[in-house]
């Protein structure tokens, strides 16, 4: 391999480790925090695609797409945490799987009904069509770039809010000990609300800009979903620091993977998350 | 970890009698249904072995499991390689054969798995059969995203003489219901024996059994080797009677749906696994047959009504069908114990 592709391939992984980080963040927390396996995790991130296809092919914008659905994925987890998962919080593991599992079912269909089944192309928006150049026919696409720069905003902006905010201290506080925050004043019921919708936004959001250069899919959500889970298995539950080095770790073992050693890479990051399971079975990160 | 939701371990009268009878309305069903629903029976008697396999797990020892469908496929496809496309081979060496391979995989997963618990144990179950999944979905050699074909049934005989005729499906009815009710009065034995206690044990306290100086690593990786031996036998049969075997059985999808057929019927107990997987497999056909209302196909939307069913069950029903059969068969003094 020579030093362009590698390059390239370095960056891809960058990119792809990025992007699932904003998904694994938002799963994280919600195990973190309220204790909830969230199997249609997955399914936000498609929302989310889709979003982007009605947006950009409606209006023709994706920046409009990027705050709109956004928007649009904070008030849908809002709701659904209050319609739904709000009353899983205390409830067994198993209760939780079934209950989402049932959503991933109820929100496939909802998107056919809406969506048909057809994949759909997004096309990335002009400002950011062109290619940088690394030799004479190798170069590498602005947008990538974008992604990676976005994420990066995004995950500072995380990182701030979580250790530097009032809010975000409230939250941590929930998640150490939640009947002692909640004696102390925290309203409780609020800050999982909004961690929950925190998280539907940010795999809504993961979606949208991944859509020009994944397109909108069905069933999108469960390869992604299944990602996640070994970033997070392998990062430590509720830890969002984990959660980033084991996404980019993850990328980085997925992308060389099918560069290197094409036969198996489906099965590389599962035993990159074997190993690290024997040596910390906890995950990296214990939270 | 899910403890504590023991369910009926000892099945009350009233239970016990609608059992029997639904014991009695299978043995005599090739006789009045159709060769068309001798065969869906069939495919639901095999999922109800697969569903028990699972409630060892589940609704014993309180592991929930996510990719229990790994064991499951992974005997289909060691039918489907030793098969060969000219002959028929032998069910005696061919089914211990897939078994083994299926309890073997479970074994090796199992060290890295039982060690976790709570939701990492979902997660890293889940993530383990995804591994399993991509292995042969990656794999031409494997028979790729396709799947395989497995091209004859296995012989039975001895000697010259043949046993069973597995060609004929009448006959393969009764041997999958024989192998239910013996993977059945196993199990029942295995959840009163020693072994079985512990398991329960575990599933109450985990702590309090390490306390009493049970080893619990092995008690758990034993229940999860054989529970994917269990569940290799399911997955045998169903190449047996499907005659193909695909990566989708090993998937996501098939594990979920295994976990609903337990609750569906009432974990801890595997008479309430049997009637979960008969249920789940009705009531997917009855959602997958739904009339057209106006220009409006409802079959075609099955998804929404299996998600909003299984939503609704959680909501509404978590201790499953036998324990609605319970309360109303009058089994109110076991109700304590039930919900302990």
């Amino acid at each position: 391999m020579d030093f362009p592709t590698f390059l390239i391939q370095l960056l891809n992984s960058v990119q792809y480790g990025l992007l699932l980080f904003m998904l694994a963040a938002g799963l994280t927390l919600i195990f973190g925090i309220m204790g909830v396996v969230n199997l249609a995790h997955g399914s936000f991130y498609m929302l989310g695609a889709y979003m982007a296809f009605t947006f950009t092919s409606q209006f023709g914008s994706l920046a409009l797409a990027i705050i709109g659905g956004t928007a649009l994925a904070v008030l849908f987890g809002l709701l659904l945490e209050w319609l739904l998962f709000r009353h899983f919080y205390q409830r067994d593991h198993l209760d939780q799987v079934l209950l989402t599992f049932g959503l991933i079912y109820i929100f496939e269909e909802m998107r056919s009904i809406l969506w048909g089944d057809d994949v759909h192309g997004v096309p990335v928006p002009e400002l950011l069509r062109y290619s940088i150049p690394l030799t004479e026919n190798l170069s590498y696409p602005v947008y990538r770039l974008f992604i990676a720069g976005l994420c990066i905003l995004l995950a500072l902006g995380l990182y701030l809010l979580i250790s530097r905010t009032r809010l975000g201290m409230k939250i941590r506080a929930g998640a150490f000990n939640r009947d002692m925050a909640e004696a102390l004043g925290v309203n409780i019921k609020l800050i999982h609300a909004i961690v929950f919708a925190m998280g539907v936004g940010l795999a809504a959001f993961a979606g949208i800009i991944a859509a020009p250069i994944s397109s909108v899919y069905p069933n999108m959500g469960s390869q992604v979903l299944i990602m996640c889970f070994v970033v997070v298995v392998i990062g430590g539950i509720g830890s969002v620091r984990g959660a980033l080095i084991a996404a980019l770790l993850v990328g980085l073992v997925d992308t060389f993977g099918k560069v290197l050693l094409p036969q198996v890479a489906g099965m590389l990051v599962y035993m990159l998350m074997a190993a690290v399971l024997l040596w910390k079975p906890e995950g990296l990160f214990k939270a | 970890m899910s403890a504590a939701k023991s369910n009926l371990e000892t099945l009350p009268r009233g239970v016990r009698v609608v059992l029997f009878l639904g014991l009695i309305a299978l043995l005599i069903f090739p006789f009045v249904g159709t060769e068309f629903y001798t065969q869906t029976v069939t495919r639901m008697m095999i999922l109800a072995i697969f569903a028990m396999s699972l409630d060892l797990l589940q609704g014993v020892t309180g592991m929930v499991s996510l990719g229990h469908a790994a064991y499951f496929g992974l005997a289909g496809y060691v039918l489907a390689f030793v098969m060969p496309q000219s002959e028929a081979i032998s069910l005696w060496w061919s089914l211990p054969l897939a078994v083994l391979a299926s309890g073997l995989a479970a074994l090796v997963i199992g060290f890295f798995v039982v060690r976790t618990h709570g939701i990492y144990f979902i997660m890293v179950t889940m993530a383990f059969a995804q591994m399993v999944f991509f292995l042969f979905f990656d794999n031409r050699a494997l028979g790729g995203s396709d799947g395989i074909y497995v091209y004859f049934r296995p012989t039975m005989a001895v000697g010259s003489t043949t046993l069973l005729d597995l060609d004929n499906k009448v006959s393969l009815y009764y041997l999958t219901l024989a192998l239910l009710l013996l993977v059945y009065v196993f199990l029942r034995r295995l959840l009163w024996s020693p072994f079985g206690r512990a398991l329960a044990g575990i599933r109450v306290n985990e702590h309090r059994m390490r306390a009493m100086g049970f080893g619990t690593f092995a008690y758990k990786l034993s229940a999860f080797t054989l529970a994917g031996a269990l569940a290799g036998l399911a997955g045998y049969l169903w190449g047996v009677v499907t005659g193909y075997i695909n990566p989708e059985l090993m998937g996501f999808h098939m594990s979920a749906h295994a976990i609903m057929m337990v609750i569906l019927g009432g974990m801890g107990n595997f008479a309430g696994a049997i009637v979960g997987a008969f249920t789940f497999e009705y009531v997917l056909h009855l959602f997958k047959d739904l009339p057209y209302v106006g220009d409006v196909h409802l079959g075609k939307h099955w998804q929404l009504w299996m998600g909003s069913f299984i939503v609704l069950v959680v909501l509404f029903a978590p201790r499953g069908v036998l324990g609605l059969v319970q309360s109303l068969t009058g089994g109110r003094r076991k109700k304590a114990d039930g919900d302990a």
